[in-house]
């Protein structure tokens, strides 16, 4: 058209010379140029409808075909995560030991406050623990954020929305709360402000509690717990000592009743308490337990057959080995059988008994018993054994009567529980075992071992030295412990003492074990100065054993029957006349 | 609204009657739009950040005019004047870009904004518009004469742009240069070995932002798998079009505004889908659609290699950023800043598409007679 004519007529002339030729070359250049211009505008204009095209889809999408039941509402992740509590955690009876509370903490927004000293005068007036200065200092800052208070009651938050004043809201919040106070409170641990685990349980199983997937069930009996923790406490008191441990173990689940390390701390407080407060005596110290070791010595050379029950040695002089001297506590100064050997805790026979058997053999059979590694408790808090390297000869009689290694309190309660269970090495475990859980059993010791082993046990406590820890009815066996302390400069400490006793209970067929251990007690005037396991420790099973076996449903049994006296016949000492009752 | 009678040959007589009135009235009233979802969306983020509720829109109501005159005026000039002002606009962009990484403001780690008195300049803007129209002038100079070597500057003024664009950084506005000077030089009649071969460099620069710079990565990663991190602005967006349905929850009813800190600027669109529903949305995307793809569909009559390039350039770059922005909103693509075209707030950005759409309407104005440049 009119347009036409006029294409690229805008260029300046060209040479003379050149004018005719270059003009028509330029004609059919531009001519072509603007051709597959036109053919790449389509294809760029089809590119562009189609993206538009795809928005509009888009939009159909999402406004109309999008299901309509979704919810409508924004959820996003951080919501979810605060709506989500952390699971409780419960004793095996469906006792609340932890749960987390919703609570709603108070924060303004300074910039929406009308009235600074009227909100600060009012809010102190229902929140009296907050003082009128301190609001008034927080509502006159330039932020948009201050926390006035954190976790307040309903109540509270009903006296704020009151006052009606504007710039003030609560952030849902959830606290978590231990019903039970320092109970168990080393079993439990205890959260930080944001919710997660930093000890015990709460630490452990985080992922299992954060999950929410139900309630957590331990082992625990707070019952049993309870008594425990309060004749634990009440020795330590009456002794003087600088701590205490616990614990109750049922001898064929492994499964822990009660576990307790004094002093303890309230997980609703965990900071209050001093450092040594929240360290677990009971999992996590490792201590040279003394002559409690003697059960698994003696329990050893029988299972080795190199002595028997009617065997024994002589206990005459003290051994001497390089520097050492190995004597006797109670020295009778004559041989004794096996049965007096571990009645009268006699050093030398210990020493002499471990020295048939070997030192290979000592280890093999610490081993198996688990004394050597660390407990398999499901808690963070678990303390490696300290065992002696090399072996020698010196540590294998040392080892014999429990020194020169050093065991957690719930090492030597697993390893005890096997010893009088009928010879099976169990895990011990601070979750409740479903009723059909099949529990994962190992043969440490034979069955005819720890038959002989429960009666040796019984005559710890109706003969020898742990006479304290009787509890009429309940037939306990156990074996005291006394073990003087490492001081610092490397030396045993004469007046340090770590006294403790395990028993079990009934010893005709044992269910449980109670352990005790004390840490440093003082002789009193009633036990006529002497703080040894057999004083101080052993009164506290007793006590423990008559209370809790009513509770748990153990039956009191008359020790005088005459089946009775026979399964705890021991031949005290076949080389003499004398026979033991029983 | 013809109060200018056929014989009128004053400037403003010529101009009515020359003019694409369908874009104009397009563009008019994605203007009205704005001002409608400027005044919805952006009381809401003013009072959140603590000023005065009608903040933006007093701002807004600074910078309209002005965006008027600009695109009235500009679109009066002749192609040789859309030329000359392109290129003056072009050198002084260019200066102004270069000086920002020093003389800017820091906003949100990147330096873009120049303070010029009460108001604040953004010169990565105003490169947009006016390098696509230098673009367009030297590529359709190499094509008019073989020993001007036009493609060669073209390519020199690109690397520069891009330069300088990286130093501030503004990876979205580079994106845009890049796209748009990529179609020019595609529509120059670029042999197809080289458009293979850059489409293949684009996508390995691509690949390479998302694998040397944490951020673009933590955007794709984002879209791509909205589990592994915050996808707070975007969520919103997607459940106030899901709220919003056919008809919208109403004017200022709606409460994504209350939860997005861009409602008022490159989340506007997903303001417009809650309070005024798909119906309204749909027309938004034609109106940009109809603009676009009517400005490319007068071009194919074009008869001048300079006026074609020019104006798709500067039609593309204007559908390019609206197709990002809605894709954003949409989640169409990774989240990536960028304002909707005369409907988000923005003095800069107004002031500068009106720059390019007033440069896009006298380049597409007939002109009877007196053809192509003269």
């Amino acid at each position: 058209m009119i347009r036409r004519r006029k294409t690229s007529s805008h260029r300046k002339p060209l040479p003379p010379v050149a004018l005719r030729h270059g003009r028509i070359e330029m004609e059919g250049t531009a001519k072509q140029a603007i051709e597959t211009g036109r053919t790449r505008l389509v294809i760029a204009g089809a590119i562009f409808a189609l993206a538009f095209a795809t928005v509009g889809a888009r939009l159909i999408d999402l406004a109309i075909l999008t299901d309509g039941n979704e919810p409508r509402i924004a959820h996003s992740p951080a919501i979810e995560r605060f709506t989500t509590e952390r699971a409780d955690i419960r004793d095996r009876n469906g006792e609340l030991l932890a749960t987390s509370l919703i609570t709603a903490s108070l924060y303004a927004d300074p910039a929406l406050v009308l009235d600074v000293d009227e909100a600060a005068r009012d809010l102190a007036m229902v929140l009296p623990e907050l003082s009128e200065a301190s609001i008034r200092a927080k509502l006159s800052t330039t932020g948009r954020f201050v926390w006035l208070r954190r976790n307040l009651t309903p109540r509270q938050v009903y006296d704020v929305n009151r006052l009606g004043l504007p710039g003030l809201a609560f952030q849902r919040e959830e606290r978590r709360v231990y019903p039970h106070g320092s109970l168990a409170s080393h079993i439990l641990g205890f959260t930080n402000i944001d919710n997660r685990g930093l000890t015990g349980v709460e630490r452990k199983f985080d992922d299992i509690l954060i999950g929410g997937s139900g309630p957590l069930d331990l082992s625990l009996d707070m019952r049993v717990q309870y008594i425990l923790e309060e004749e634990l406490a009440a020795a330590q008191q009456e002794f003087s000592a600088i701590g205490a441990a616990g614990i109750v173990m049922d001898v064929v689940t492994g499964e822990v009743l009660a576990m307790a390390s004094l002093p303890g701390f309230d997980p609703n407080h965990p900071i209050d308490g001093a450092d040594d407060t929240r360290f677990n005596r009971a999992t996590l110290g490792v201590y040279e337990m003394g002559s409690t070791f003697k059960i698994f010595t003696t329990a050893m050379a029988l299972d080795a057959g190199t002595v028997t029950m009617r065997g024994g040695y002589d206990a005459t002089n003290p051994i001497r080995v390089a520097r050492f001297t190995i004597s006797d506590f109670h020295a009778k100064k004559r041989w004794l059988s096996v049965p007096e050997i571990f009645m009268y805790s006699s050093n030398i026979g210990a020493a002499k008994m471990a020295l048939d058997v070997g030192s290979e053999g000592q280890q093999a059979f610490l081993r198996g018993l688990g004394l050597l590694t660390p407990s398999s408790i499901e808690l963070p808090e678990v303390g490696a054994p300290m065992i002696p390297s090399p072996w020698r000869e010196i540590n294998t009689m040392t080892v014999s009567f429990g020194h020169g290694v050093a065991v957690s309190p719930v090492q030597l309660a697993s390893a005890v529980s096997t010893v009088v269970n009928g010879g099976l090495a169990v895990p011990a475990t601070i979750l409740k075992r479903a009723p059909n859980d099949p529990i994962p059993l190992r043969r440490a010791v034979s069955a005819e071992t720890s038959e002989n082993m429960r009666r040796l046990l019984r005559l710890v406590v109706t003969e020898g030295t742990g006479k304290n820890a009787e509890a009429q009815g309940y037939l306990v066996g156990g074996k005291t412990g006394t073990a003087e302390k490492l001081g610092a400069g490397g030396g045993y400490q004469r007046r340090a003492l770590l006294s403790s006793f395990v028993g079990a209970f009934p010893m005709n067929d044992p269910r449980y074990v109670v352990l005790a251990v004390l840490d440093e007690p003082k002789g009193t005037k009633a036990t006529h100065g002497y703080a040894t396991g057999g004083w101080v420790a052993a009164p506290v099973v007793g006590k423990v054993v008559t209370r809790m076996a009513s509770v748990i449903g153990v039956n009191p049994l008359d020790e005088n029957a005459p089946e009775i006296r026979e399964a705890f016949a021991v031949e005290l000492n076949p080389r003499g006349t004398t026979l033991a009752s029983y | 609204m013809s109060s200018f009678a056929r014989t009128d040959t004053s400037i403003v007589g010529r101009w009515w009657w020359t003019v694409d009135r369908w874009s104009l009235a397009a563009l008019a009233l994605l203007i009205g739009v704005g001002i409608l979802l400027v005044l919805a969306a952006s009381p809401a983020v003013a009072e959140r950040i603590g000023t005065n509720s009608f903040y933006f829109i007093q701002r807004q109501a600074i910078y309209l005019p002005i965006a008027l005159v600009v695109m009235f005026t500009v679109s009066l000039l002749s192609p040789r004047d859309v030329r000359r002002l392109a290129v003056m606009g072009f050198l002084a962009s260019i200066l102004l870009l270069a000086v920002t990484p020093w003389l800017g403001a820091e906003i949100k780690g990147a330096r873009r904004w120049l303070a010029l008195g009460p108001l604040s300049l953004q010169p990565s803007e105003f490169v947009k518009p006016t390098f696509a129209v230098v673009a367009a002038w030297m590529f359709s100079e190499q094509r008019a004469t073989e020993t001007f070597p036009g493609n060669i500057i073209s390519i020199g003024l690109f690397g520069l742009v891009v330069g300088l664009l990286l130093l501030q950084p503004d990876f979205g506005m580079t994106l845009v240069v890049t796209a748009v000077w990529f179609t020019q030089f595609f529509m120059a009649g670029l042999p197809m070995f080289y458009v293979v071969g850059l489409c293949g460099l684009g996508i390995g620069m691509m690949i390479g932002g998302y694998l040397l710079l944490p951020h673009v990565a933590s955007r794709v990663d984002r879209f791509l798998d909205p589990s592994s991190g915050d996808t707070y602005q975007v969520s919103n967006a997607l459940e106030a079009f899901m709220n919003g349905g056919l008809f919208g929850v109403g004017p200022g009813e709606g409460r994504v505004k209350d939860h997005l800190p861009d409602a008022h600027a490159d989340f506007i669109f997903a303001v417009a889908g809650e309070e005024f529903g798909l119906i309204a949305c749909l027309g938004i995307v034609m109106l940009f659609a109809f603009v676009v793809l009517r400005g490319f569909g007068r071009m194919l009559q074009e008869r001048d290699l300079f006026v074609v390039l020019a104006s798709v350039g500067l039609l593309a770059q204007f559908g390019l950023q609206a197709l990002i922005n809605m894709g954003s909103n949409l989640r169409l693509m990774p989240a990536k800043g960028m304002t909707l075209p005369f409907i988000s707030y923005g003095g800069s950005s107004l002031l500068a598409l009106a720059l390019g759409m007033g440069m896009m309407l006298a380049l597409t104005r007939r002109r009877y007679g007196a053809g192509g440049m003269i």
